[in-house]
């Protein structure tokens, strides 16, 4: 390599603070110029460790991801290039670690906004050290056929269009990175192409200058002309014109320095770029563009004849002989990005998943078509709220109640349920909240919390099919099933259930139909007359009445209160429940530091 | 970064804050800012020295050249000051070419003195020049050879050994002090971020250092280092920059957003507006359009880039095409929507946000006879540019667009041949 190049077809970088896209970019530019390796070789993203996986062509590759600058440069000796995607504020302190590397030779930072003073340390380091900073407030460059930064010359089509996957014979520097992308365009249209390209940044100082650059295309044998787009404010055009002066520059170069139009401004103007800033009479365009022209350089007279010097310039290069002429090739096909190809409607692919009851892809999520923001203006209750996620429906408020009732109702019954048992012996094994939580939940099924969801299965059937109260529960006791809903250990015919009678009321005085609860009463009635405990228990209440409101809301068909029915809601309301009640539990055991519990022997039947 | 100015009250706050945190040396200097709401009765309360001190007053205004152009009111009393202030409050001024109402002053204590003492120190790529001359004040350009400069490396710190050029004429008595005074004013450039800082001229009180006048420039950039030590910091517009009320709208979208936005009118009347993505690009457009010779039909410069959302688009694109469109003449009028060929931003996803502003403003589009000129590449600018093509013919305006293939300002030239021809 010439001195002064600073990337090759096997330059390696390590990327700072990971991004997808400029990463793919890089790799999708290696592939297109049929590079061995990626020119990534790690990426360093605090915090993260492992590995990130992204498409060399059509294969899969996993890239090193490390937390440290440190453990990325002991991994990747060979990588020289550390190109940094942090923010603004951690941009300068990053930079300064990578620079303190031995590996790393060249450093490129993105961020706009680092600190003068912060970049200045880079500077002087960078100067005292031998290393390259380019940056900050940049996008990168590129040397065709070998090496990119970041997000560097755009789209593949863009890079194709450019010639950039094979070394041209013109070196470009420029300050903006938006038009170095321009004139890789308008250099391809009228030469070879180029053979590397930087955007030094639209910075006041950036870390190397526009005749940094130049001067290191003067070494580099294949450049055989320079371009060099400048930009008013500063006087870095100036050591150029020094350079040119004091005849360190052997090939041509072409320049134009923007920003002309400054002039037509009466106070002083800020334009896009930090550095652009009118000052004066020597930091001006026409200032600087006379000085260029005055020490040899070819100076169009505006941006619009820039193409045409440069063509001039690589025409007379041409018939000088001094040009090679470049050995085209067609770059493979790089495959397309299924999310591109379905953005641009090339391909279609079919979904893995479907979701029909919230959306958080809009301004905000909403529940069953509601914004949140709804909800909570509103005055949404918990039980409208389950009324969007589980039925996708706003049901009346009385509806909404006593899906509310049912789940205060159920959420806990005591330490001795079994459920709440488990969550207490988890919490006290020190389990965390979640493994406290499950394992009182994992007790729910046909012995422990299904009552609700049977005992409306079944009063359902039984209504349904029109049978009367003795049919149903004789026919229950033939098929040896106990009738869910009714029986309680402690409750009578003649002290019945309080929770009970709450309920009823609440369905006779709201509800416009009570069919199945008054049905569930028939039931008790004739099992009362078998014994005095079989009395209609919460669980009977809640399914009977739950019955009615699907079937009197007049907001289900019959189909779907079958499917409500099949598909265990019910179940749901009374996990979602009791879920109360089995935090409350855990909590309970871990404020109260009980230690491990162990079931004592005396409890326990040693036996044969 | 960049660079931007301070008023010389905040550059004293800040000196006299930080030069007593970081050096140990306390400034004598007191000083109070006075513009429209100021209410002279409050200000002596909380800065009781007003009212029995002789007093400077002067405009805080960014620009320099206060005495000579007869805008310092010297030696006076607090009634005289309100009396100075009132006469020349929102009276506009020219300053180098620039005309403004001056909208802000600044009053400390008449200090008489003998010794005018420059001090400047000024942020460059490889370090910080430092100079200073004992023969400050309004004639400093006359004795401009007796100013030393020292250039000082990033690297190093201001130490004695490194001071001493620049105070080696001075009498035995005052040196030690300047040299600590200068040391103590280079940490808190360093420290608090300034890029320029010039005390033209300062002063010995007592044997302290006083500064008299004062200028200071910080890199805004480092915002996020500074809160605290900057307290409530004011950057003001350069003097003569009076924002319009649109202006004003995109800059105060321009602050709240990650993005850029910036929008300049040039000529109201103008018949030439652009809308152009990028910094780089934004400036070739608004120098192309007068290279051609046609400065004087531009309305604007305009420059939005850093992928703002489709919403700032719109809002930034809605003023854009108001101070375009405003006040129809029946000539024809010209819209450059240009730009380069982006490296990252996705063109249709910026270009939606234009289109709704388009559509919305069909009516004024059509009113003050617009013709729309498209320029634009980059990711996704197929379908950007489509969606554009599609919009002239949906809404009935005339509207050319350009891909990649064109160069960047070929628009500008037709655009200008569209307004200067007949009809």
């Amino acid at each position: 390599m010439a001195t002064g190049q600073l990337f090759s077809r096997t330059t390696q970088a390590l990327f700072y603070n990971y991004k997808q896209l400029p990463v793919q970019r890089m790799l999708d530019f290696d592939f297109l110029c049929g590079r061995e390796t990626p020119s990534v070789a790690g990426i360093i993203n605090p915090g993260s460790e492992g590995f990130q996986k992204l498409f060399f062509g059509q294969e899969e590759i996993a890239i090193p991801v490390h937390t440290t600058i440190e453990a990325a440069c002991a991994a990747h000796p060979t990588a020289d290039v550390f190109i940094n995607f942090a923010s603004f504020r951690s941009a300068a302190a990053s930079s300064m670690a990578a620079l303190k590397q031995p590996t790393i030779r060249v450093i490129a930072i993105i961020a706009e906004g680092v600190p003068e003073l912060d970049a200045k340390q880079l500077i002087a380091y960078a100067k005292a050290n031998n290393k390259v900073v380019i940056g900050p407030a940049t996008v990168g460059g590129i040397q065709a056929g070998a090496f990119k930064i970041g997000d560097t010359a755009g789209t593949i089509d863009n890079i194709i269009q450019c010639k950039l996957y094979r070394p041209g014979s013109v070196g470009f520097v420029s300050k903006s990175g938006g038009m170095s992308n321009e004139m890789y365009s308008s250099i391809a249209r009228v030469t070879d192409g180029i053979f590397e390209g930087i955007a030094i940044g639209g910075d006041v100082f950036p870390g190397s200058t526009l005749s940094d650059h130049v001067l290191r295309f003067n070494n580099i044998p294949q450049i055989k002309m320079m371009v060099v787009l400048g930009e008013l404010g500063g006087r870095d055009e100036y050591s150029l014109v020094e350079a040119l002066k004091h005849g360190k520059i052997h090939k041509p170069v072409v320049a134009w320095v923007s920003g002309t139009c400054a002039r037509l401004f009466k106070s002083e103007v800020q334009f896009g770029h930090a550095g652009a800033k009118s000052g004066g009479e020597m930091e001006s365009a026409q200032a600087k563009n006379q000085a260029l022209q005055d020490a040899g350089a070819v100076v169009p007279t505006s941006y619009e004849a820039f193409e045409d010097a440069i063509k001039e310039t690589f025409e007379k290069l041409v018939e000088e002989g001094k040009i090679t002429p470049v050995k085209e090739f067609t770059p493979p096909q790089i495959p397309e990005d299924l999310a591109t190809a379905i953005k641009s409607g090339k391909v279609r692919a079919p979904t893995h998943i479907v979701s029909t009851i919230s959306d958080d892809r809009g301004e905000e999520p909403c529940y069953a078509g509601i914004p949140m923001s709804t909800i909570v203006e509103q005055g949404y209750g918990i039980g409208d709220v389950i009324s969007l996620l589980w039925f996708k429906r706003s049901l009346p408020r009385y509806c909404t109640q006593f899906i509310e009732m049912c789940i205060i109702l159920c959420a806990d019954h005591g330490p001795c349920i079994s459920g709440a048992h488990n969550a207490i012996v988890t919490a006290r094994a020190g389990k965390d909240l979640v493994s406290c939580l499950v394992s009182g939940l994992l007790t729910i099924g046909p012995r422990f919390g299904g009552a609700i969801d049977d005992a409306a299965k079944y009063f359902k059937d039984a209504y349904d099919r029109g049978l009367s109260p003795y049919e149903f529960v004789e026919g229950m006791k033939r098929k040896g099933i106990r009738v869910p809903g009714i029986g309680h250990r402690i409750k009578r015919g003649d002290n019945r259930d309080k929770r009970v009678e709450v309920l009823q009321n609440y369905g006779r005085t709201h509800f416009p139909s009570v069919k199945y609860m008054e049905y569930a009463v028939q039931v008790e009635t004739y099992t009362l007359s078998k014994a005095n405990n079989l009395v209609l228990n919460v669980d009977g209440a809640i399914g009977s009445l739950f019955l009615d409101l699907l079937a009197g809301s007049g907001m289900f068909t019959k189909p779907e209160i079958d499917e409500i029915i099949q598909i265990g809601y019910l179940n749901g309301l009374f996990v979602l429940a009791r879920s109360i009640g089995l935090i409350g539990h855990t909590f309970d055991q871990k404020r109260l530091k009980q230690p491990l519990y162990r079931h004592p022997w005396e409890d326990v039947l040693y036996t044969k | 970064m960049a660079r931007k100015k301070i008023r010389e009250y905040d550059s004293k706050r800040l000196l006299k804050e930080h030069l007593k945190r970081l050096a140990g040396i306390n400034l004598e200097i007191c000083s109070a800012q006075v513009n429209e709401s100021t209410d002279f009765a409050e200000l002596t309360n909380s800065e009781p020295w007003l009212s029995s001190t002789r007093l400077v007053v002067k405009p805080d205004m960014l620009f320099g050249k206060r005495g000579k152009s007869g805008l310092v009111g010297l030696n006076m009393d607090l009634a005289q000051v309100a009396q100075f202030v009132k006469e020349r409050l929102g009276v506009e001024v020219e300053m180098g070419g620039c005309k403004a109402p001056i909208t802000t002053f600044i009053v400390e204590p008449f200090v008489p003195h003998d010794q005018e003492y420059y001090l400047n120190i000024v942020s460059d790529r490889l370090g910080c020049s430092i100079s200073f001359s004992e023969c400050g004040g309004i004639e400093i350009e006359e004795n401009w050879d007796k100013v030393k400069t020292v250039s000082l490396p990033t690297e190093k710190t201001l130490t004695s050994e490194a001071c001493a050029p620049l105070i080696a004429t001075l009498p035995l008595e005052v040196r030690g002090k300047i040299g600590d005074f200068i040391k103590g004013v280079f940490t808190v450039f360093q420290d608090l971020d300034f890029t320029f800082l010039e005390m033209n001229p300062f002063t010995l009180v007592n044997g302290e250092p006083y500064p008299l006048d004062m200028r200071g420039e910080l890199d805004d950039t480092a915002a996020f280092k500074n809160f605290e030590k900057w307290g409530g910091i004011e950057f003001p517009l350069p003097f003569g920059r009076v924002l319009s009320s649109t202006e004003s709208f995109i800059h105060a979208l321009d602050e709240k957003t990650s993005a850029s936005l910036k929008f300049t009118v040039l000529n109201p009347k103008g018949r030439i507006w652009t809308m152009v993505a990028g910094g780089g690009a934004s400036v070739i457009y608004a120098d192309t359009v007068g290279d051609l010779g046609y400065a004087s039909e531009l309305g604007n410069y305009a420059e939005y880039s850093g992928a703002p959302k489709e919403e700032e688009v719109l809002q930034y694109a809605r003023v854009v095409l108001d101070c375009a469109t405003a006040d129809p003449d029946g000539r024809k009028r010209a819209l450059l929507i240009g730009g380069g060929i982006a490296n990252f931003t996705d063109v249709a996803a910026t270009f939606n946000g234009i289109i709704r502003a388009l559509r919305e403003k069909e009516s004024k589009l059509k009113a003050s006879r617009m013709h729309i000129y498209v320029r634009r590449g980059g990711p996704n600018y197929q379908t950007g540019l489509a969606r554009m093509r599609a919009l002239g013919d949906e809404i009935g305006v005339p509207l050319e667009v350009y891909g990649p293939e064109a160069t960047m300002t070929g628009i500008c030239k037709q655009a200008i041949d569209c307004i200067m021809s007949a009809a």
